[in-house]
């Protein structure tokens, strides 16, 4: 079925608000701070006290908080999201140099988690209690408690140091062409979506496993069971989609330690994605460029939410009419 | 309610139809019960030991492996683990079985701390939502929803980044650091709470039991206090249970990450930190951290797991 326009524009209309609470708290946060963005400027010799303080009137740092927010805002809505301090770009061409790989390890990743998680979960919930069952439910308690910033470090000691398959240094700049070039790059991102995907795995197959535990009991599959349907039908057709409603609550509710988990891995290979711009922006104090990144994870967050509600509306058509 | 005055005080402290002194007993079997139900788990059990083992080694272990976790030896750089120093040693040739238990402590105490400001502030957002109706209850609940969606360790990292040495100067590098982490970390992990005991709390305030507390003229707080707030805590002890884990994962990120603890405070994740330039000649180095914490989440989720199934009255075991 298609989704109403309606149900759309109205998601939409809910995240609008969601988007300007992030801006108001990101502008507060930065508000609060001590230090201000102009301190690079003041603490250099090289620059005098009264240029420094012109600078600050003619950028209106001395204005009300409420006028700043709202020019700050008008700002990043128009795209001027500032010069990065330290590698003399402005902040949204670094950001977009940045974003499509970040964008290719967390969507692949989480292809990967999905292609685990609803086989094993579904797979166990058939079977609960089984062999199968305890085993899949004894590695998804051991992925989720292995922090990802450890299972990377044990990947590269094992593929990198001990077997020396694989690079532990991601590049984007690879000389070659073709398939050698495609190939390169796959071996490279195989350890940072493992990483990713296995640990988004392990608590996805959990909710798939409960969720699916729910749904097989109740009355409907029966009734699709004694209809004379096959197994797999029943499954496939009747069980998984209703199983994946809460799933996808719970997915949504796990997106920011999504990202969470991006820093950490594109810090840990060295990818150049966004993840780790942030912490390079953090530890040579470019404000400019903490604030965009961080903006734009918030924006990420958001969209992905917004992704999430929209597949619950096509998995439950109840919520779409209303 | 002037004649009631002095029956009430000792009414108040027991149920009605309960003899005083059966009360004892009765509490006291309701602790054996969730026990013998825990018991029952036995991988929580072991987790419950392990934790155990950890603790003890990390509260009394440096009083009695008496090595500074700064004692700086060049001539033993980088040795494998040995009976001179089990854990072997880092790139100064500092003991890493001390530098462990010491930051051990501080892992574990991070993860305390966290948990108990998430678990405390969400409870309170949630009682208040929970007991208001209409717009408080809309207002922190939508406050509630901005707080999940918000992208968490961007933000942990753009706040300590602007708030670091303002807090350092304030009192001293090592509690500043200390109260920054935590509450930094508390302050993200209470939504999951306050949604659970709001969710307590809009139940809870329909059953009869709290009707018959009302019309016996119970004051809200004290409805709140002495009557939905000791039902409502089981799910929240099993969420603060994961959340120990969750602020340790939390803290060790944030040390990994070179933004969390000083290098001369060796917590867990700042060990992993400084290890992981010397994966290929030190491996061990890295190992005995990360298994640390390894092993302490683990046991902390399966403590969980384990809780949530004792604490669940519906669940016959």
């Amino acid at each position: 079925m298609t989704l109403p326009g309606t149900y759309i524009l109205r998601r939409l209309l809910i995240a609008l608000p969601s988007l300007l609470g992030i801006s108001v708290i990101l502008f507060t946060v930065l508000a609060l701070a001590p230090g201000d963005p102009f301190g690079e400027l003041v603490s250099n010799p090289n620059i005098p006290a009264e240029v420094a303080a012109n600078l600050r009137k003619k950028f209106g740092m001395d204005d009300p908080v409420m006028i700043r927010y709202v020019r700050w805002l008008g700002a990043m809505v128009q795209g001027d999201w500032g010069f990065s301090f330290a590698s003399r770009i402005n902040v949204s061409d670094l950001i977009m140099q940045r974003l499509p790989v970040t964008i290719l390890i967390i969507g692949s990743s989480q292809v990967l988690a999905l292609m685990i998680a609803l086989p094993v979960g579904i797979y166990a919930a058939t079977r609960p209690y089984s062999l199968f069952d305890q085993v899949a439910n004894t590695l998804t308690f051991i992925g989720f408690s292995l922090p990802t910033f450890f299972t990377g470090l044990l990947l590269i000691l094992v593929f990198s140091i001990q077997l020396d398959w694989l690079p532990f240094v991601y590049r984007s700049d690879i000389a070659a062409t073709g398939w050698r070039f495609l190939w390169e790059h796959f071996k490279q991102a195989i350890m940072p979506v493992s990483v990713l995907g296995l640990f988004q795995a392990a608590s996805w197959t959990r909710y798939v496993r409960s969720a699916a535990l729910d749904v097989i009991r109740l009355d409907y599959v029966t009734t699709a069971r004694s209809k004379g349907l096959k197994e797999r039908i029943v499954i496939l057709k009747h069980v998984v989609r209703n199983a994946l409603i809460p799933v996808v609550t719970l997915v949504a509710l796990q997106i920011p330690a999504i990202f969470g988990g991006a820093i950490v891995t594109e810090q840990i290979f060295r990818v150049p994605g966004i993840g780790s711009l942030l912490i390079s922006a953090i530890l040579a104090n470019d404000t400019p460029v903490i604030m965009g990144v961080t903006f734009v994870f918030a924006c990420l967050v958001i969209f992905f939410n917004l992704l999430a509600d929209l597949l619950y509306g096509w998995l439950d058509p109840r919520i779409s009419l209303r | 309610m002037a004649g009631s005055t002095l029956a009430s005080p000792s009414a108040d402290f027991k149920p009605p139809g309960v003899p005083p002194a059966a009360r004892p007993k009765r509490a006291a079997s309701l602790a054996e019960d969730i026990w013998r139900r825990f018991k029952r788990h036995k991988l929580a059990l072991t987790g419950g030991l392990i934790l155990l083992v950890i603790a003890l080694a990390v509260a009394f272990g440096p009083w009695i492996w008496k090595v500074a976790i700064n004692d700086i030896d060049f001539a033993a750089r980088l040795k494998p683990p040995s009976l001179k120093h089990p854990f072997g040693t880092d790139d100064l040739g500092q003991d890493l079985l001390a530098r462990l238990l010491y930051g051990g402590r501080i892992s574990l105490a991070v993860g305390l701390a966290a948990m108990l400001i998430s678990v405390i502030f969400g409870t309170l957002i949630g009682a208040i939502a929970g007991m208001s109706r209409g717009i408080v209850d809309n207002v922190l609940m939508w406050l509630t929803d901005l707080f999940l969606s918000l992208p968490q360790l961007p933000l942990l990292l753009l706040i300590i980044y602007l708030f670091r040495d303002t807090l350092k100067k304030m009192v001293g590098p090592e509690v500043g650091v200390f109260i920054m982490i935590v509450v930094v970390i508390g302050g993200f992990r209470w939504m999951p709470v306050a949604r659970l005991v709001r969710a307590q709390f809009l139940s809870l305030r329909e059953k009869e039991f709290l009707e018959a507390a009302r019309a016996l003229g119970a004051s809200r707080a004290r409805q709140v206090i002495r009557h939905i707030l000791p039902n409502a805590m089981g799910p929240v002890i099993v969420a603060g249970t994961i959340d120990v884990a969750a602020a340790i994962i939390a803290e060790s990120t944030l040390s990994f990450l070179g933004l969390g603890f000083p290098p001369d405070i060796p917590t867990w994740g700042r060990v992993l930190y400084d290890a992981k330039d010397y994966l290929d000649i030190a491996p061990y180095w890295a190992l005995f951290p990360g298994t640390m914490i390894f092993l302490t989440v683990l046991s902390i989720n399966y403590i969980g797991d384990g809780l949530r199934d004792a604490l669940d009255p519906r669940r016959v075991l």
